[in-house]
């Protein structure tokens, strides 16, 4: 079996990276998941068979577990205080990071792209608008708290104001359609936000997810923040929807049971449930501050004036 | 040192047996292997929550919040039906009377800290006249430091001597003697200072304060309980083991019951020789309770701030 894996290897290896066939032995990559800043196997044991389009094994995933999605939520809920606290300035450094790490390793993508089944004009495409996209939420770290906040016209003697606050740990299904795109478009408003998340990649263009938490890593993101699992959407969407401890979920998978039994196990907890299974992550409408701000909760301050001159301002 | 009939069981405490370090190492890696699942998670986690000491010892503990303590102690969550209280809350002396009052009846018992508790670096008078009013008070355990820098210079009477002095002062409070393995250094000396509490009246021994960076730790933990066996084979004595400080989840308790059950025997496995010092076990525990029953992991929102 393993003698098998190993031909099939070298060959993807020809394809991939046009390089001729020598007697060197490959190196191949152990594809792991990404909890709390480490790179851990699957607590399972488990592995799927990763395959490209003409039906080649390019990597043995894991198929990560419950077990792994739990880890992750402890990762990520003692990630969430720190990142929460973190300057909103310092937070759009740090997304900044993480778009000029991915444009370093823009053939790696795009090859790994190929190799899932993309051409190469639209991988391309891909990896530029996901670094865009990275560029465009680090942007907006510091910005939306104004934009979403707002003074109240209130009839007592009180100033009165609303800002959101970040509200927690969010789990994510990625879109099934692309490898990095779905991915980043899903985590970077998340973060952007000071929440973390837990994201589960694609099943079948997974390469990419393991490679982006890999970026992730080499960008000062603090561990747990943003943890991403591979695995099975039918395995895991219940355990991920019904986990008292996350706050928010976002599905942008595209089987309507699932989400409605999303939706219905979510309501114990009251975690808000989004619906991003229509967006097209490659248009327009595919960023805005609106993704920010989904993951907000609103906090209003009553705070006493006095009014000593008697005049009509209201502060 | 009335436990000791004969002065000539008395062993010379340098010649206490060496640890073999890498020994100890392996053997605690071996019981954090083991799985423990379904039924048995269950009984052991509700073990757990019986076992533990729910501890405040800050200075700015008010009456308060050792009541509320107290009420968590009996209602650990009173949404679950069939849970255990705790063995008992551990506070200072000047809370001992208020916790006692609060625990009426419940079978909770008030374990207070002494001897100038954490540093333990007061005179003999102080030391004995801080137990004797937790003793007045209604505590009915006593939980003393060692004076750790005479150990460190090789004064194991003066030690041995304060240990039995304390456990005079107690009556029939049961004496726990913290060793504070942490600032102990090697297992050598931890070996050797539970050795020379056992022999000087304690009735259990317990790692640590909880208030220096390296409290209780496996390691530690078994050299203790090799010396409490092998005390009990030459005495006939049992001596109870309390592993305090830095134990605050669930399954490193489970862990931990394993080792008490295959170094000691279930006849350690009870509240009344075998204790957990921890302020946030309890609802770990709780929460993997829960889940147990619900099959959904929880979440800390939904349990009581400890």
């Amino acid at each position: 079996m393993a003698k098998t894996v190993t031909k099939k290897n070298v060959k993807v290896l020809e394809n991939g990276n046009g390089v001729a066939k020598t007697n060197r032995l490959s190196v191949l990559k152990t594809y792991k998941i990404y909890i709390g800043g480490k790179f851990p196997r699957t607590e399972s044991g488990r592995y799927y068979e990763l395959k490209d389009s003409s039906g080649n094994l390019l990597a043995n995933m894991c198929l990560s577990s419950r077990k792994d999605y739990r880890n992750a939520v402890v990762a990520a809920r003692g990630a969430f205080g720190p990142w929460a606290d973190r300057a909103a300035f310092n937070r759009g450094q740090i997304l900044y990071r993480i778009g000029e790490m991915l444009e370093g390793r823009r053939a790696q993508f795009v090859d790994e792209l190929m190799q899932v089944g993309s051409s190469k004009l639209s991988a391309e495409q891909e990896v530029d608008l996901s670094v865009d996209r990275l560029i465009y939420y680090a942007g907006w770290c510091d910005k939306y708290t104004q934009i979403f906040s707002s003074v109240n016209p209130v009839a007592s003697a009180h100033f009165n104001f609303s800002v959101p606050e970040p509200t927690g740990v969010v789990a994510a299904i990625a879109s099934e359609s692309t490898g990095v795109l779905g991915l980043v478009s899903v985590i970077a408003p998340v973060i952007a936000g000071g929440n973390s998340i837990i994201a589960l990649a694609s099943e079948t263009k997974a390469l990419c997810a393991v490679s982006f938490a890999e970026v992730i890593n080499s960008s000062d993101v603090p561990g747990g923040v943003v943890n991403i699992i591979t695995g099975k959407e039918d395995e895991l969407y219940k355990h991920m929807s019904t986990h008292m401890d996350v706050n928010s979920f976002i599905y942008a998978g595209s089987n309507a049971e699932h989400f409605k039994t999303i939706q219905v196990n979510a309501a114990d907890t009251v975690k808000r449930v989004l619906d991003y299974s229509k967006v097209e992550w490659t248009s327009e409408k595919g960023q805005s501050p609106y993704y920010i701000s989904d993951h907000q909760e609103t906090k209003t301050t009553w705070h006493p004036i006095e009014n000593i001159g008697g005049s009509s301002s209201k502060y | 040192m009335s436990r000791i009939k004969s002065k000539s069981l008395l062993p010379d405490f340098k010649l206490s047996p060496t640890v073999d370090q890498v020994g100890i190492e392996e053997r605690t890696a071996r019981f954090q292997t083991r799985s423990i699942k379904s039924e048995t998670k269950v009984v052991g986690l509700k073990k757990v929550l019986n076992m533990i000491d729910l501890t405040t010892l800050e200075g700015k503990d008010t009456p308060g919040k050792v009541k509320q303590m107290c009420y968590k102690a009996q209602h650990l969550h009173d949404s679950m039906p069939d849970l255990p209280t705790t063995a008992a809350v551990c506070v200072y002396p000047s809370m001992v009377s208020l916790a006692k009052a609060e625990l009426i009846g419940s079978g909770v018992k008030v374990a207070s800290v002494s001897t100038a508790f954490p540093s333990g670096q007061a005179p003999m008078e102080v030391k004995i006249s801080d137990t004797k009013f937790a003793v007045d008070q209604g505590a009915d355990e006593i939980d003393m430091v060692i004076s750790r820098g005479r150990f460190h210079a090789g004064d194991y009477n003066f030690v041995f001597d304060e240990i039995a002095a304390i456990k005079e002062a107690c009556g029939r409070a049961r004496l726990k003697v913290i060793l504070e393995t942490g600032e102990l250094g090697t297992l050598d000396k931890v070996r050797r200072a539970s050795d020379i509490a056992m022999y000087a009246g304690a009735d259990f021994i317990k790692t640590s304060t909880g208030k220096i960076a390296v409290a209780a730790t496996m390691p530690v933990t078994l050299v203790m309980l090799e010396a409490i066996k092998d005390y009990y084979y030459k005495t006939g004595i049992m001596i109870g083991m309390k592993p305090a400080g830095g134990i605050s989840k669930a399954k490193l308790a489970l862990h931990y019951l394993v080792m008490v059950r295959e170094t000691l025997g279930d006849a350690w496995l009870t509240n009344e020789w075998f204790r957990f010092g921890a302020s946030s076990l309890a609802n770990d525990v709780l929460m993997q309770l829960v889940k147990q029953e619900t099959g959904n992991y929880q979440s800390a929102d939904y349990f009581s701030i400890d």
